[in-house]
């Protein structure tokens, strides 16, 4: 991987070791800024909301939500997919990282895992939210019981229990071994006891010798190598929910790899956002360039034509198929039917004008690139909104399609998790370095 | 006050500031203090376990709440817990009749089904029946006592101020009045009598809210008998209706669907079929069945009459009277009718005296008396009489009335001049309702004698000539209620109770007419067992035609129908609330209509080029003759017309029929020409329907498949040419299941079925379904396990109407088991698709993979809960619950189970007696409530079954068959015998 290593430098400036810690300690050991404190107001208040919709749905039941007797899945599962794909850029960026050794991503790594671990933890709320009695979860667990009973595992769902834990587990591992050495800088930096020793706690007595770090280095690249089958099957295990029903739009081979794609697609989308926002609020553009926001830009390039290509196929595989459901699912609901606007929201924002990034003008215009990585985000919302709805409230029989719109209730289940997610961040960027320092350590002699 | 000591000098002085307690407290008191310090750390210890003993007491209550099961004293020998017993009886309220057996668990009735053994309704039953159990449990609108101005009082109280009253308006030459509906108790009619003859100022009163006296006087005039034909439509080849709505309300429709869809069924063994050819303004359940539907204004349809009879007269060589041109080909008409002589049934729903007149001469040309219309073993329906009506208000408004007397008639809701009527009504000193559940006219009557519900009553009955039913109770009055009949005897002084009345009553006149049975008792214990007598009994009409009449009704036909303004309404009856009868029922409220599928409301239909021309759309409000009704757009809806349902807008009616829709009776007027829009106009004002159908294109799938006659004789798989495709190509890798015991299916025949929706109600009385409400059904989350979907084809302004019961169709490869992570639905062994309550977690993959969309989520708590507080919301409400069934929790999925517990019930039925299950035997409540047989159950593995037969018939199919799912119901091709 000698290209990457002679492109550009991966750290601007002309920095020592110890500017580094520094500089990327401050946001830990400063006091926070003004808009942390609004940002972490907002998150809360999101929370109350959110917390406000949970009860609703817990005490009086999903009939609080917009679902209907023909779509029995609505923003709850449109929320849980889009948060999954959110949740994808993380662990593929610590196997960008870690297998295919790709440097440049060493200094965005460990946000996009903070964000994975977050969305992920959103995401599966959700299931556990949508079922109608959710005090009895753990039906779903295969575990001996008098009960004598045993899951289905038949069933796309049970996969995806077990594929979202694993994954949200790895991601965690993954995340929290990352960081393990720059908790000992914390720790060794920390002026304070009690932060000293919440530090020193979580660190395991990092000593930073030199066979502590030939065997992490080990233990990150084996984590690397386990955690990037899960990055494709939690995704592809999600697609499934739908490709194994029965549904026109559903039931199509092509989800599993189209759903991989759009995960990367919009998890990459939300690194964008995340960083230019850190890099706007912090003093960090030596570590996260214009470069890396280049190189982003340039993955969100070629997804968006992976994207638009697979909505062609889609297409084109429904025609293909003379099933007079397919064909009405997608030429008439979709393209022209009731759900055209939402379809053609959806093909703009994920198809269309992600194709600016073709220029370089666009790549390096801050603006430009915030901007369009809302819009993916968007357009993805809007991608899983067609393939849930539109399949389920215009299905086989016409006598039961409905129309579907989204009560108080669900809006408020969907703040909440942003609320979540908001909080989440937040504390994390207080508390634990933004960028692994270890590792842009490690690197720095490329740049220079 | 204490008396203070002093004990030194030093406290008498002012200064003066006692020491402290400390110092001075001896040994003995500090011993003392110990030891009480001691004894109450022991009692607030033993405190504290009691609070916590005592509040995980209330905490584990909390959870589990102390439920009452109060056990026999004395156990009834013939009471099996868990064990049904079956009564039969009969259902009856004024014209409507239905024979039924009630089906009574634990001594409280939980369901009603037809009596296979009553000829005259053929053993089915319509919505109205199935849900009439549900009103004998409805305490929030049952009077449950007797009451004067609304306070409670005794029943001897009020006998003796009745009985007293009676005498002396006898003696001060006053007027009493009993109003009552057309009464099929002749022995009831007979007590009356016997009480006019004690009291010979009280005057009998008849009274239909919805009359049929038009037919039997139209008879009296043509054939100089008055009374009713029975309609014969299995004997009909050719069925011509001018807005009879014989399927769906017409005077007894359980009878007439029976026999309509003897005559619709087509099979290799009888290709043939009758031709319906109907006229009518709205759409309704018989419109929509007919194989000619011409949609036309009410004054166009008595023109049509007019020319019809005319064109048939001309042909037979009858007198001719000018008549205006209806614009319609009368000519064909009649000479199909004629060329199907002896065959033909022209029947007509108007209330028109003038009309039901040429009709009568028009199905005497067609020689119909003595064949399609038994003029032997006529009806005992529609013995209402306006005239006498009027008669009795006007006497009331001059004061001379002492006494009027409501018996299962609402006149103050259902009278069109309502305003007029109470104004009488508040003139008559004393008055009396027998309501059984709170009405209109209750509320104005000094007294309420609430009558028995019919489940708690006795009765004989004869809906027509010749048969005699019997009601007998299934349960003890639940209230402190009295049968009317019993009343009546009270006053009547006789002594005796209805119960032994009719008994004897039986004995002096039935019981002679028979010859089947020598002795008394084992014929009263028989026929009450069997619930129906048939003996030969007849009140005939001599078909010979009285022809002076018919040009008279021409002439005042012709004067009507020139009054006729532009625009026209017309009120119609509908299978849920009838007269408004039935509004508090919220399982009728709650039944989407068969045509427009709306719940919980009546609206304005108008034609789609009516809308377009007006700029009108769903939900707008429209003012007609001064009242607002919101509106929908009917394909299929005559131009120029408007329909609204009758029975709606009840004021005082109880929780479920208060507040809903709009009281139609107030259109309908005296005028020469009743149905005139004299204005109408748009208020600007939207509301919002619940439907449970809002799509009504099948969208060029083949869903319901369907052909012409003519294509079917030859070639019987005509309209299900598709499925030999899909059975050649779409087929599965995995190996097929097999059923090695019984093997379960349902065949639905689409040419039998009429949409009436007596099936709904059935399956939601038999399954505890509970009842959402409207806003609920607005969201398109109706609990129902059944429905029936509604497609409308072809032309809008007259298209065609298809319907289709949909249940779970039970497929071998169920879409909705394999998802289901925790196993929470499975396959039987005998072809059931099965749901587990208990292992549920409701994560509803199961109702999206069902291509069918017959799962239902218990998106609420619907029981014991405020916010349904309908009949599962209340203690006696909840006795109506089928105990074989669970009641679902909330955040479970539920659906059709094939009614698995009567399943269970009959294989448990045939393993005690030791012998094979007989085809026919089981049967899902559905199959038994359906009035033409169109759904049947049974064995597929059974190869002498009618379900192993009908499997095989080239006109089945499988809904969605393309999907390879195997769905066990299936569904034979809908015929319709018109011109290709």
């Amino acid at each position: 991987m000698i290209a990457s290593s002679i492109r550009w430098p991966l750290v601007q400036g002309e920095k020592s070791y110890s500017d580094i810690s520094k500089e990327l300690t401050a946001p830990n050991e400063t006091k926070p800024a003004l808009w942390w404190y609004i940002g972490m107001s907002l998150g809360t208040i999101m929370l109350a909301f959110g917390g406000w919709a949970f009860y609703q749905s817990l005490t009086i039941g999903l009939g609080t939500w917009g679902l209907t007797n023909s779509v029995g899945w609505g923003w709850d599962i449109i929320n849980f997919v889009w948060w999954i794909g959110i949740g994808h850029a993380g662990t593929a960026f610590t196997i960008f990282f870690l297998v295919f050794r790709q440097k440049w991503a060493a200094s965005i790594n460990r946000a996009a895992e903070a964000m994975t671990v977050f969305a992920v933890m959103c995401a599966a709320l959700f299931p556990l939210l949508h079922m109608g009695r959710p005090w009895l979860a753990f039906f779903i667990m295969p575990y001996p019981n008098t009960r004598l009973l045993w899951v289905n595992f038949n069933s796309p769902l049970l996969w995806d229990v077990f594929a979202i834990s694993t994954y949200l587990l790895m991601s965690i591992t993954l995340w929290y071994f990352g960081m393990i050495p720059d908790l000992a800088t914390m720790r060794d930096r920390a002026t304070n006891k009690i932060s000293k020793a919440i530090y020193g706690f979580f660190s395991m007595g990092w000593d930073g010798s030199m066979i502590s770090y030939n065997r992490y280095e080990n233990l990150t690249r084996l984590l690397g190598g386990l955690a990037a089958p899960l990055v494709i099957s939690v995704h592809t295990i999600v697609a499934l929910d739908f490709s194994i029903s029965i549904l026109p739009g559903w039931h199509a081979t092509i989800l599993p790899p189209y759903f991989f794609v759009g995960a990367i697609f919009s998890g990459f989308a939300m690194v964008l956002t995340i960083m230019i926002l850190m890099r706007s609020a912090f003093k960090i553009k030596d570590f996260i360039t214009d470069k890396h926001l280049d190189s982003i830009a340039n993955v969100l390039k070629f997804g968006s034509l992976v994207i638009g290509l697979a909505y062609a196929i889609e297409i084109f595989i429904a025609w293909y198929s003379g099933v007079e459901y397919e064909i009405y699912t997608f030429f008439r609901a979709r393209i022209s039917g009731s759900f055209s606007t939402a379809f053609w929201i959806m093909v703009i924002c994920n198809a269309i004008i992600p194709q600016v990034f073709w220029f370089k003008k666009a790549r390096r215009n801050i603006w430009t690139l915030f901007a369009v990585s809302i819009i993916i985000n968007i357009g993805m919302w809007y991608e899983r909104f067609i393939i849930l709805i539109s399949s389920l409230a215009e299905d086989f029989l016409p006598s039961s399609w409905t129309h579907y719109s989204p009560t108080l209730v669900d809006i408020g289940v969907f703040v909440g998790t942003f609320g979540i997610f908001i909080c989440g961040m937040l504390l994390f960027i207080r508390f634990i370095p933004i960028i692994a320092i270890n590792e842009i350590k490690a690197y720095k002699k490329h740049g220079n | 006050m204490e008396k203070k000591y002093w004990q030194s000098i030093e406290e008498t002085r002012a200064d003066y500031k006692p020491p402290a307690e400390e110092k001075e407290s001896s040994m003995i008191e500090i011993l003392a203090n110990e030891a009480n310090e001691k004894s109450s750390s022991r009692r607030d210890f033993l405190k504290w376990c009691g609070i916590s003993f005592f509040s995980a007491t209330v905490i584990s209550a909390c959870e589990n709440p102390v439920k009452k099961a109060i056990p026999y004293l004395h156990q009834p020998e013939t009471l099996v817990p868990g064990k049904a017993h079956w009564y039969a009886s009969s259902f009856v309220d004024g014209n409507r009749f239905c024979s039924v057996l009630v089906k009574s668990r634990d001594g409280r009735p939980i369901k009603i089904e037809g009596n296979d053994l009553c000829k005259f309704t053929g053993g089915g039953t319509n919505a109205i029946t199935q849900a009439s159990v549900l009103s004998l449990y409805d305490d929030g609108a049952r009077y449950k006592y007797p009451m004067k101005n609304g306070e409670k009082t005794s029943w001897e109280r009020a006998d003796q101020e009745i009985k007293d009253t009676l005498r002396e308006a006898e003696e001060n030459g006053k007027k009493c009045y009993l109003v009552t509906p057309t009464l099929l108790s002749q022995s009831t009619v007979e007590l009356i009598n016997n009480l006019q003859v004690k009291y010979p100022s009280l005057e009998l009163i008849t009274w239909d809210a919805l009359d049929y006296n038009s037919i039997r006087k139209a008879h009296q005039q043509s054939f100089a008998t008055a009374a009713i034909p029975d309609y014969r439509f299995d004997k009909a080849d050719l069925i011509v209706s001018f807005s009879a709505d014989f399927l769906g309300t017409w005077l007894s429709p359980v009878s007439f669907a029976h026999r309509y869809a003897q005559t619709r069924r087509v099979s290799e063994e009888k290709p043939h079929m009758s031709r319906h050819i109907h006229f009518e303004a709205g759409m309704s359940v018989t419109g929509s069945n007919a194989d000619e539907r011409i949609a036309v204004k009410p004054s166009t349809e008595l023109d049509i009459i007019m020319e019809l009879y005319n064109e048939m007269a001309a042909i037979t060589g009858n007198q001719v009277i000018s008549s205006p041109s209806a614009g319609y080909d009368t000519k064909a008409l009649a000479e199909e009718i004629l060329a199907n002589k002896g065959k033909t049934l022209v029947v007509c729903g108007h209330d028109n005296l003038q009309a039901q007149i040429l009709i009568n001469a028009i199905n005497h040309m067609a020689e119909a008396y003595g064949n399609t219309l038994d003029n032997r073993k006529t009806l005992n329906m529609g013995h209402g009489d306006k005239e006498a009506f009027a008669q009795m208000i006007k006497e009331m408004e001059t004061g001379n009335t002492e006494l009027v007397m409501f018996y299962k008639t609402n006149p103050v809701y259902n009278h069109p001049e309502a305003e007029h009527f109470k104004a009488a009504l508040a003139n008559v000193p004393l008055s009396i309702s027998f309501a059984t559940a709170k009405d209109e006219t209750a509320n104005m009557c000094t007294y309420i004698l609430p009558d028995n519900h019919y489940l708690e009553s006795w009765g004989e009955f004869m809906p027509v000539w010749g048969t005699h039913t019997f009601m007998q109770p299934a349960m003890h009055p639940i209230f402190n209620t009295r049968q009317f009949q019993s009343s009546l005897l009270a006053w009547a002084e006789m002594n005796t109770d209805y119960h032994t009345y009719i008994k004897q009553y039986a004995e002096r006149v039935l019981f002679p007419k028979q010859n089947e049975y020598t002795d008394y008792q084992q014929f009263w214990v028989n026929s009450l067992q069997a619930g129906v007598l048939e003996i030969d009994e007849i009140m005939a009409i001599n078909p010979v035609l009285q022809r002076q009449a018919i040009s008279d009704a021409v002439v005042q036909l012709k004067r009507q129908t020139a009054q006729a303004a532009e625009v026209q309404f017309s009120v119609t009856e509908n299978v849920k609330v009838s007269d408004g009868a039935y509004a508090n029922n919220p399982w009728l409220q709650e039944l989407p209509d068969p045509i427009t599928k709306i719940s919980w409301d009546n609206f304005a239909a108008v034609s789609p080029r009516f809308a377009q021309e007006n700029n009108l759309y769903d939900g707008d409000i429209i003012r007609i003759n001064g009242m607002d009704i919101p509106m929908i757009i009917q394909p299929g809806q005559a131009y120029n017309t408007i329909s609204v349902a009758l029975g709606y807008g009840r004021e005082n009616a109880g929780k479920a029929g208060e507040n809903v829709g709009v009281n139609a009776f107030r259109l309908i007027n005296d005028k020469p020409f009743s149905w005139n829009v004299e204005n109408w106009e748009k208020t600007g004002k939207k509301y919002e329907f619940a439907r449970s159908q809002t799509h009504h294109s099948m969208e060029g799938r083949h869903i319901v498949r369907e052909s012409i006659l003519e294509k079917y004789q030859t070639n019987p798989k005509a309209g299900n040419e598709i499925r030999d495709y899909h059975l050649k190509h779409m087929v599965t890798l995995y190996p097929e299941k097999e059923y090695k015991g019984h093997h379960w299916a349902l065949m639905v025949d689409l040419n039998a079925c009429n949409g009436c929706s007596t099936c709904v109600i059935a399956c939601q009385a038999e399954n505890n379904t509970p009842v959402v409400g409207k806003q609920e059904v607005k969201n398109r989350r109706i609990m129902h396990w059944m429905r029936i979907d509604r497609y409308y084809t072809g032309d809008i302004d007259n298209p065609g109407v298809v319907h289709q019961p949909l249940m779970c169709q039970h497929c071998d490869h169920a879409p909705c088991e394999n998802v289901c992570p925790v196993a929470a639905t499975n396959h039987s062994h005998e072809g059931i698709n099965q749901m587990a309550y208990n292992r549920c977690v409701g994560t509803k993959y199961c109702i999206n993979n069902c291509p069918y969309k017959v799962r239902r989520f218990n998106w609420f708590r619907y029981a014991m809960n405020e916010r349904f507080n309908f009949n599962m919301n209340s203690e006696l409400g909840r006795m109506v619950l089928n105990p074989d069934v669970t009641v679902r929790e909330r955040g479970v999925v539920e659906k059709c189970s094939f009614c698995i517990q009567r399943i269970q019930d009959g294989k448990l039925k045939a393993k005690n007696e030791r012998r094979k299950l007989k085809d026919g035997e089981i049967s899902p409540a559905c199959a038994q409530a359906c009035p033409s047989n169109a759904l049947v159950f049974g064995d597929l593995n059974d190869p002498h079954s009618r379900v192993a037969k009908l499997i095989k018939d080239p006109r089945n199919y499988h809904l969605l068959e393309e999907l390879h799912i195997l769905p066990t119901v299936g569904y034979l091709t809908k015929i319709r015998n018109k011109k290709g």
